[in-house]
């Protein structure tokens, strides 16, 4: 039975993987991923992208709200400016998707600096509300700026198309994603161990020490909001040219919402608990739709029910996630695994 | 000049509905600091409560208010008791969370019960139209305007004189030294939030007698935050008067600007306050830079 696991030097102890088990866990993990698209069916295939592309920005508002302590609630906005500079511009101008995504990362960050620059003054509870009032704005001026954004016209984005063919099927674009997928939990967890990660915690945890010991919060907040604004704009211009038709409707406050429930619930401060509660957020409506179309001969009522279902289930979710695991699911795996490495001494 | 003044009225009114929807959130957070996203949600509840023992039920409307008022306070007290106090002392994105998670919670009890559609409010508050000076004001908004300062004077003299004001007040300043005087900090704050779910229950029947009786008498809930914010979220007649000035700065921009202008503009002043004085026209200052 194992005590611990002890390292023996610095590239040990700095390494990600540390124990067998872990390697022969993340050689599954990634086998499941190559295998997956050739098992699954298209309704799996849909389910499995929408996974990927909720991780993506679950990633990029965890590393603002999980390791940085700023909580946002205009994650919906910032996805709408990633999905619509990258739409628009490749409906628009005609460029490739590969040049337009990247470009609408870069000015979903810019815009997210700029709303982040509240954050200098607010914390906590005041700088939610001013990312709320954020999100009102930035969704006001999408559907009112009808000469850019054609207002509450759904824009049409083409479908990406590479080495001339389009990508137009749940099976090609599965292989765009996990690419984006894997790059950006590679950037984020190598982010955290460098110097501006460990910056972004020492905020979280105490702002003042963390400016009295030499962090810049300004560089520091302002650097955190554009990094997850980044990854938020990938996952929003992914959405535009997954869907190839998008509107303001996608955007909204509930969006909002319902990424910071996927980091509540799957971890915060965790870059795997955000891939599980976006897992989790995206499979819950879709097995309660498929449970109540089950029961639909036996409660006739289902049928009416099931968006109501879905959308208590969506708040009592979140309401037993904090008041039972408010560390979410990383921590319930953490503790599975842990019962098992000490077993049978566990307690 | 005639214009004006309709606007003025407009507007007065108006702020007089956000004050009663803002006093809700705000003796929540001046007793306990919380802010609940969840306000707008309770004020569907009580419009459809009392849509169901009026108009459903067919009690005669004093009966139904007077129940719905009584199952407001159930309904405060259990969402403080289940919901808010496992949570005391957790980090404010958790506070935050839960009551977002509450109110999509209550939402879709509501939905599923009554659906979606929206129906007509029963007709017990006059809505017929009062001249003023050649404005026209209907007779609701003027209830509105008066329940406000009713309640304005009513939350006053209740935070200064009575017992549980004062001991709320002590219990927001430093829960551990409210303790410690023997005040009992959970009595606290199911009393401010049964009061809140009053409050929220009052204001969700104007608000249904105005728009009917639909899941659009929560939407209100997000539009107090600028409220809030400008008057300080601590003080009561902070929430009257800023309630008044962002009535009437929604309606000079509507009626001078343009409509699509006055639903974004109590947010962009929002940001400006927050920037500027993030403690609002009244609230308490707390100073801590960063």
């Amino acid at each position: 039975m194992q005590s611990g696991i002890f390292h023996a030097s610095y590239q040990k102890d700095m390494a990600f993987r540390h124990t067998p088990a872990q390697f022969i866990r993340l050689g599954l993990v990634l086998a499941f991923a190559l295998i997956f698209p050739f098992l699954a069916n298209n309704y799996y295939l849909t389910l499995a992208n929408q996974i990927g592309v909720a991780a993506i920005g679950a990633i990029g508002l965890n590393l603002l709200t999980g390791f940085t302590g700023q909580i946002s609630l205009g994650q919906g906005a910032f996805m709408a400016v990633g999905a619509y500079s990258s739409g628009l511009m490749a409906a628009r101008l005609g460029l490739p998707w590969f040049v337009t995504i990247p470009l609408a990362c870069l000015i979903t960050a810019m815009v997210g600096a700029l709303f982040g620059v509240p954050s200098l003054r607010l914390k906590g509870l005041y700088l939610a509300i001013a990312t709320l009032a954020a999100q009102q704005i930035i969704e006001w001026l999408i559907t009112h700026w009808d000469a850019l954004t054609g207002g509450v016209e759904a824009l049409v984005v083409p479908a990406p198309t590479l080495f001339g063919s389009a990508i137009n099927t749940d099976f090609r674009f599965y292989w765009i994603i996990l690419i984006c997928l894997i790059g950006t939990t590679l950037f984020a967890s190598n982010l955290l161990r460098s110097k501006v990660g460990r910056a972004f915690v020492a905020i979280r945890d105490q702002d003042i020490a963390a400016e009295v010991m030499g962090v810049n919060l300004f560089r520091y907040k302002l650097t955190a909001f554009a990094v997850s604004s980044f990854f938020v704009g990938l996952s929003g211009a992914l959405t535009a040219h997954y869907r190839t038709i998008i509107s303001w409707e996608r955007f909204t406050l509930e969006t909002s919402i319902l990424f910071l429930a996927m980091i509540i619930i799957g971890g915060l401060g965790s870059i795997s608990g955000s891939i599980y509660g976006a897992a989790f957020m995206t499979l819950l409506p879709a097995i309660l739709s498929n449970l109540g179309r089950g029961l639909e001969d036996f409660v006739p009522a289902m049928a009416r029910l099931i968006p109501f279902l879905q959308q208590a289930a969506f708040g009592l979710v979140i309401i037993l996630f904090l008041i039972f695991e408010p560390e979410g699911i990383a921590k319930l795996w953490r503790d599975v695994k842990d019962y098992f490495r000490l077993w049978p001494f566990s307690y | 000049m005639e214009l004006f003044l309709q606007l003025t009225l407009t507007g007065l009114t108006n702020g007089a509905i956000f004050a009663l929807v803002a006093l809700g959130f705000v003796l929540i957070y001046k007793s306990s600091d919380v802010i609940n996203f969840a306000q707008g949600e309770l004020l569907l509840v009580g419009a459809y409560l009392i849509y169901a023992f009026v108009a459903e039920l067919g009690f005669p409307w004093s009966v139904g208010i007077l129940i719905t008022l009584g199952l407001a306070v159930v309904v405060g007290v259990l969402v403080e008791r289940f919901v808010l106090r496992p949570l005391i002392g957790e980090p404010i994105i958790s506070v935050i969370m839960v009551t977002i998670g509450l109110s999509s919670l209550l939402r879709a009890i509501v939905n599923a019960i009554w659906g979606t559609y929206g129906r007509a409010f029963p007709a017990f508050i006059p809505s017929t139209n009062v001249y003023i000076f050649g404005a026209v004001v209907p007779a609701d908004r003027l209830i509105a305007i008066g329940l406000s300062l009713l309640l304005l004077g009513a939350f006053t003299l209740f935070f200064r004189y009575s017992p549980d004001g004062i001991a709320m007040r002590a219990t927001a300043d430093d829960q551990q030294a409210a303790l410690s005087m023997g005040i009992s900090v959970k009595h606290i704050f199911a009393v401010a939030w049964s009061i809140s779910a009053v409050t929220a229950a009052v204001a969700g029947a104007l608000v249904a007698n105005i728009v009917g009786v639909s899941g659009d008498v929560s939407r209100i809930g997000l539009r107090v935050f600028p409220v809030v914010i400008l008057g300080g979220l601590d003080s009561v007649p902070g929430a009257v008067i800023g309630g008044v000035i962002i009535g009437l700065l929604e309606v000079y921009t509507g009626g001078y600007i343009g409509s699509g202008l006055s639903q974004v503009l109590p947010f962009i002043a929002l940001i400006l306050i927050l920037m500027i004085r993030p403690y609002g026209l009244f609230g308490e200052e707390r100073i801590e830079r960063v």
